[in-house]
């Protein structure tokens, strides 16, 4: 098994992304951009790219293959909007359930420091495995894109995460240090040592520290410099190679100098900060962070009880990656929990996607797309909150795309954008239909893992003049 | 069993034993027999209209699907099912289903509502007696939190109408689970679900060798955990030798153990084993043991390799209790594929949807649906909606002993319905009425047709849709 997976991958590398030049046609296609599916539609994709989709009636140019989609549904792929794909192959902690504990597969999990010296500085990147199963199953249900955070350890900053796609070749990073992942809610008062107050003090002296970075470095202090600053930039690129050491900083500092480096970006809005707050109280705290560091490009996560100050959301303009259908009161800050907490956000004018926030993270985003579907379920129950179909759509698509500032690039099939295409069976926000064929900068995907091989071998079990392991 | 029935009883068995004994020599004191079901179900049904739901396309979870089908219920249980040439009853509250579809009410065998509620604190969390691996003296149902919210949740978004409460995995022998009809109740024997046996939960696995090998105690592997179990059913036997013999002959009580009565209870075949076990070769060695000591497994519960042994399931009936899509986040989880469900169905082998989660428990029927397409994908033949309801109500029933009281709509049994508002095998349904022993316990159109717990009670989002 191994071997054919990594021939298919090595033949995946070896054929360019560049000078492929095919059309899907015939499909159900959605563009992914909030808008309602096109029948008949047509998907164009040239060097990688989208030339152009959906009601498109264009001379294609003489030899350009044609998929034929009659009868399925073509969409972007899906990105997930928030995530740990790829950090671990098999999960760490062992849920109270099963008796709590950590289990003894922490060589194959990397989504949390839970012991290191470091954490804003953290670069989330070595963690990923583009080989892993996770990715691969993933990939097969039409997830191309994922947002990936770690995890917290010690402290309220978990380091910076990137968008990675889930092909399969060995080169998964789309954007490094994309963003900074901070807990300022439950989560982020054990981290600070009992209280949000300590938290949120913590949060402003990481902060001040790295002001203090910047003031006392000249060349970060630039910030958006004209002229490239050779000093200035690599804090941004890659804060372990930070130059900044020559600056001076106070004696009572809390952080290492690589972490308040790595916060800069942070502080100077070059950086998005992915705050995790749930609590209606909490959310308000962060948006008065906003009002007082206004440079800062914040986007909310989770915001369980978004709902009930989503108009005031709405006005900082600050977006939100929420869990779909939380409606529980799992904990004392998700009391107000309800499925239709995306949709009232939504219709209060708040920009909102899909995540998974701390809901098998690291394996089941394919699971987005029917969290999806069921907030479409909503739109027929009376006194809910639903969304249409193509808005449902956009929330595991282009929003979260856009919410990182990558909208350009990925997340919609507008001309121009990444060519993540993928064929469905039939409605993708539907948990039966499959995705059938996937295409991730145009190349398309094989669709094999390890669980369609062990259907393969275990789908006749009458014996054999061989025992199974040799079905392969 | 009352104390009064008990005291009647046992009288009883003073008069048989007594005339049988007539030519012995005087015997020792008659045995007292000991009291089974001390913690009684109080549960009574609510009260319901006669009902005829018509128009809507029925499965009636025993494998037959109605187009334009009808169905009738009355004081609690089903009158009929069938198509439109069914007479509605003078009297009948007459609804109409165009468009709608009515199954059984959906059945979870593996819940921790309750035990686990929500919200997830520590001063709640009273699912895993996680102080020996050997707990079979403890009862789910006396950790059951009545008040926790994710009941609600489970009735109105999921359709769930009954459910198993169990222990959790950290013990090779967790306890007793307790089946409840999910109506809120002040109290949980006011849940319990009346005349449905105990169930022991049982592990395999990862989770007892985890949690005890950790503290440096048996079970630290995987035979420390067969070792460990099968030493303890050695006791059982014993046990119930003993008490065998003083049910027979009286005599000395001998001393009450409570952790050998349950065992006792499954060893005499009244309490049914529900058995969490993931791997293909522990399920073997697992059916293996209850053949060793004459016990039958009901279920093994998280069954992701259940296909690769689906023909021994079949041969021992034993049910494999499954997720739809769950992978890899615990070892023992790393083989799972998505057709395991619909292989198992395909083996002849009786296929369960469980959730084990609060969250899942509102989506089972989008679980089946899941398990239902990927299967139909492979070429898997006979697979039909109708037949996959059998994985979300019948063969649950089947499992928890309570199959000639619910989880079919046959006439007489108990009136656990939901009608929803379009295909349940769609993510785009919801339950739109939900009906248990033919009272209406929820409605979409009527918020106060929603139970809401106290918990929840002027809290923000009080009542809300959730």
């Amino acid at each position: 098994m191994i071997r054919r997976v990594l021939a298919g991958l090595l033949i995946a590398a070896a054929a360019p992304a560049a000078a492929q030049t095919f059309a899907i046609s015939g499909g159900t296609v959605a563009l992914g951009d909030g808008t309602q599916p096109i029948p008949n539609g047509m998907v164009v994709v040239r060097d990688g790219r989208i030339v152009a989709a959906g009601d498109v009636r264009m001379k294609l140019p003489a030899g350009t293959q044609v998929i034929d989609a009659t009868g399925k549904w073509v969409t972007p792929g899906i990105v997930a909007g928030f995530s740990r794909l790829g950090l671990a192959e098999v999960d760490l902690t062992a849920s109270e359930e099963d008796g709590g504990g950590k289990s003894d597969t922490s060589g194959a999990a990397d989504d949390t420091t839970s012991n290191g010296p470091f954490n804003a500085a953290i670069d989330v990147v070595p963690s990923i495995n583009p080989l892993d199963t996770t990715i691969a199953v993933n990939r097969a249900d039409g997830v191309t894109r994922a947002l990936v955070a770690p995890s917290v350890g010690k402290n309220i900053f978990a380091g910076q995460g990137a968008v990675i796609d889930t092909g399969a070749d060995m080169d998964p990073v789309t954007a490094a240090r994309k963003f900074q992942f901070v807990e300022l809610g439950e989560t982020g008062a054990d981290k600070a040592g009992g209280s949000r107050a300590s938290a949120h003090v913590l949060f402003r002296n990481a902060l001040r520290e790295a002001a203090e970075l910047r003031r006392y470095a000249p060349a970060i202090a630039a910030g958006r410099a004209e002229a490239p600053d050779e000093r200035e930039r690599p804090v941004v690129r890659n804060p372990n190679e930070s130059r900044v050491y020559d600056a001076r900083r106070s004696e009572d500092v809390l952080l290492t100098r690589f972490d308040a480096a790595a916060l800069v970006p942070v502080l100077q809005g070059r950086q998005y900060l992915l705050v995790h707050v749930e609590r209606a109280s909490d959310i308000l705290q962060v948006l008065a962070l906003k009002r007082e560091f206004p440079s800062l490009k914040i986007v909310l996560v989770g915001a369980s009880e978004g709902w009930l100050v989503a108009a005031r959301i709405a006005q900082a303009g600050i977006p939100v990656v929420a869990s779909a259908v939380n409606d529980l009161p799992a904990s004392f800050e998700q009391i107000a929990s309800t499925q239709s907490n995306v949709g009232r956000m939504r219709a209060a004018g708040v920009k909102v996607s899909i995540g998974m926030i701390d809901d098998n993270d690291t394996r089941n985003l394919f699971m987005e797309r029917q969290y999806a579907g069921n907030l479409v379920a909503l739109q027929r129950v009376p006194g809910a909150t639903g969304v249409s179909w193509g808005e449902a759509l956009a929330m595991i698509t282009s929003k979260p795309a856009e919410t990182i500032g990558l909208g350009g690039e990925i997340g919609s099939l507008a001309p121009g954008r990444r060519a993540d295409v993928v064929i469905w069976s039939g409605d993708p926000l539907e948990g039966t239909s499959a995705a059938e064929q996937v295409f991730i900068d145009g190349v398309r995907q094989p669709l094999e893992t390890h669980q369609t091989r062990l259907l393969e071998r275990y789908r006749y079990l009458p014996r054999r003049d061989l025992p199974e392991a040799y079905r392969h | 069993m009352s104390n009064k029935g008990f005291a009647a009883v046992a009288a009883a068995f003073i008069a048989l034993t007594g005339c049988a004994a007539l030519d012995a020599k005087p015997k020792s004191a008659p045995p007292i027999f000991v009291n089974e079901d001390p913690y009684p179900s109080t549960y009574v049904r609510y009260p319901g209209a006669l009902t005829v739901i018509r128009h809507a396309t029925v499965f009636d979870g025993d494998g037959r699907r109605y187009d334009n089908g009808t169905v009738v219920f009355a004081d609690g249980v089903v009158q009929a099912v069938g198509g439109p040439e069914l007479a509605s009853p003078a009297g009948a509250v007459e609804i109409d289903g165009t468009g709608k579809w009515v199954t059984p009410g959906i059945i979870d065998v593996h819940s921790h509502l309750g035990d686990y509620p929500s919200p997830s604190v520590s001063s709640l969390s009273d699912g895993n007696e996680a102080t020996s691996p050997v707990r079979p003296e403890v009862w789910a149902e006396h950790s059951v939190w009545p008040q926790d919210p994710g009941f609600s949740r489970a009735l109105i978004n999921g359709g769930v109408t009954t459910l198993q409460i169990l222990p959790g995995s950290a013990n090779l022998f967790g306890g007793r689970s307790v089946v409840l009809k999910n109506v809120p109740a002040r109290t949980t024997q006011g849940m319990k679900f009346p005349g449905a046996p105990y169930g022991l939960k049982m592990a395999c696995g990862e989770n007892p060798k985890r949690v005890y090998g950790s503290k440096g105690n048996m079970p630290q592997t995987r035979m420390g955990n067969i070792a460990l179990t099968r030493q303890t059913w050695a006791k059982a036997q014993a046990y119930k030798h003993k008490w065998d013999k003083y049910y027979a002959n009286g005599g000395e009580m001998p001393e009450r153990d409570l952790a050998m009565d349950t065992l006792k209870g499954v060893l005499e075949g009244k309490i049914l084993v529900h058995n969490h076990c993931y791997r293909a070769d522990e399920m073997a060695i697992m059916i293996d043991m209850a053949k060793e000591f004459g016990y039958k497994v009901t279920a093994f519960h998280h069954a992701v390799e259940a296909y690769k042994i689906a023909d021994l399931l079949r041969d021992n009936d034993v049910c494999a209790v499954m997720w739809a899509d769950w992978y890899g986040f615990k070892m023992e989880a790393y083989d799972a594929v998505k057709e395991n469900i619909p292989l198992v169905q395909n083996a002849g082998a009786c296929a369960i949807v469980h959730s084990d989660d609060p969250n899942y428990i509102q989506r089972l029927n989008q679980e089946a649906a899941k398990a239902l397409a990927d299967g139909v994908r492979a070429g898997i033949p006979n697979l039909s909606e109708a037949v996959a309801w059998e994985w979300l109500s019948r063969n649950p029933a089947k499992a928890l002993g309570i199959l000639d009281k619910t989880g079919t709509l046959a006439p007489g049994k108990m009136a656990d319905v939901v009608m929803w508002n379009g295909d349940p095998f769609s993510d785009y349904t919801r339950p739109e009425r939900v009906w248990i022993d033919g009272a209406e316990m929820y409605d979409a159109n009527d918020p106060k047709r929603r139970p809401v717990s106290d918990f929840e009670l002027g809290q923000p989002g009080e009542g809300d849709v959730k």
